[in-house]
């Protein structure tokens, strides 16, 4: 087996957590409600505990010395694998809201499936984050209803940050030689099961929230590969100051 | 020579950092004890993936046990099994409710939309007429609770599986 697969495919799936962590955590302090902002800033801690034990994963399988706190702190921002959906703007509450939904609604069947992994460890890793990933989709999931199918503000709201946000969906389910030799060596699951699955989530939800999926086509991509939109550097600029500032340094 | 029993029995004087009533056997954290020679392996696992009372937990294992004169003390962390609020002792969950802390009922599955929330006595007055405010609370662990009836708002340590 090639370890350089598996490691890339680990930092893809540490950086998306950590980047959603880290965009939501900007939400501390400024919640809507204070039930609210403690819910984002829980899935937030969520999110940072699964970035955690992945990217130490990926500097275990690396063997370079690298631990997780030096994968996430000290890259530049080419070597960050996020998707694109991540890094988006918070926007308003709606915004964060759809953004974390149409993410909790890939991770969870990705942590079902994963659990089947080949790979011991990101099975372990799957099996702990599919518990937390349930709390989040099913938070998201009613968020969504209960704007789509609100007032008339908030249904034309959170429609708004669908026609915004749908553009990014598709960078979700691409699939390169990485993918294709790890679902080859029994570490993956088929990413088009995936899909499937996602699809029948998101489009239940939104019906019964009265949203419509844009039938605009324009797709963007470039996450996977290390290309990002004018918001990453932002994200990163917050995320490494102190390690940047004072390398080294320990709370 | 110290036993397995013996360490076990040592660590129920640490305490959960959040939950301080709970000790971290009460809590199902500690997972394993292995004595090789003068060596002692202690496994753990955490309650939730970004669950910062770890390392404390860990640092506190480890003094304990240096208190009790261990110096060759080895703690790992382990993924799975997955912590669940099954490995709650019964004894850690009455103290959770003496506490004011409601202990986690059986839940229907976390994926089941607009599901009723779990029906969870009052630790206070013992009513079962309360209401969700927030399924997330003070701690990952825990969601946002209030009695109807006395207006007690608590927390509810819930259910993971």
């Amino acid at each position: 087996m090639n370890n350089e697969a598996l490691f890339r495919y680990l930092l893809r799936l540490g950086d998306d957590s950590l980047i959603l962590g880290q965009r939501l955590g900007e939400w501390c302090g400024h919640g809507p409600i204070l039930e609210e902002d403690i819910a984002l800033t829980n899935i937030a801690l969520d999110l940072i505990g699964q970035a955690t034990s992945i990217l130490n994963y990926a500097g275990e399988v690396e063997g370079k010395g690298r631990d997780g706190d030096k994968l996430a702190f000290l890259r530049f921002e080419h070597e960050y694998t996020n998707l694109l959906l991540l890094e988006q703007p918070n926007g308003d509450f709606g915004d964060t809201i759809m953004r974390q939904f149409l993410f909790d609604a890939f991770r969870k069947p990705l942590f079902e499936q994963l659990i089947h992994s080949g790979d011991k460890q990101l099975s372990a890793i799957a099996e702990k984050s599919l518990k937390e990933t349930k709390y989040h989709l099913r938070h998201t999931s009613e968020w969504i209803i209960r704007l789509g199918d609100g007032t008339e503000e908030s249904h034309q709201r959170i429609q708004k940050s669908l026609d915004n946000l749908w553009r990014y969906t598709d960078e979700i389910f691409m699939t390169d030689s990485v993918d294709e030799e790890l679902t080859k060596n029994g570490i993956l699951p088929d990413l088009s099961s995936i899909r499937s699955i996602w699809e029948e989530t998101v489009k239940s939800v939104f019906a019964e929230a009265t949203i419509t999926i844009p039938t605009n086509n324009w797709k963007f991509e470039g996450g996977r590969r290390g290309r990002h939109s004018e918001h990453m550097g932002y994200i990163l600029s917050d995320l490494q100051y102190m390690q940047r500032a004072y390398p080294n340094m320990e709370w | 020579m110290v036993t397995t029993d013996q360490i076990f029995q040592w660590l129920e004087e640490v305490s959960d950092p959040e939950v301080p009533v709970l000790s971290v056997i009460d809590l199902g954290v500690v997972r394993d004890v292995q004595i090789e020679g003068t060596k002692v392996f202690v496994t753990i696992t955490p309650t939730y993936s970004g669950c910062p009372a770890m390392q404390v937990m860990e640092d506190d294992i480890r003094s304990k046990l240096q208190e009790k004169g261990i110096s060759d003390i080895h703690i790992n962390t382990t993924l799975s099994p997955a912590w669940t609020t099954d490995w709650l002792s019964e004894k850690g969950k009455f103290k959770l409710r003496e506490y004011g802390i409601a202990p986690p009922v059986n839940e229907v599955d976390k994926s089941v939309l607009f599901a009723a929330p779990p029906i969870v006595a009052c630790p206070k007055c013992q009513s079962q007429n309360t209401r969700m405010v927030s399924q997330f609370g003070s701690t990952a662990c825990k969601a946002h609770y209030q009695c109807n009836e006395c207006l007690e708002p608590f927390d509810y340590f819930k259910c993971l599986k």
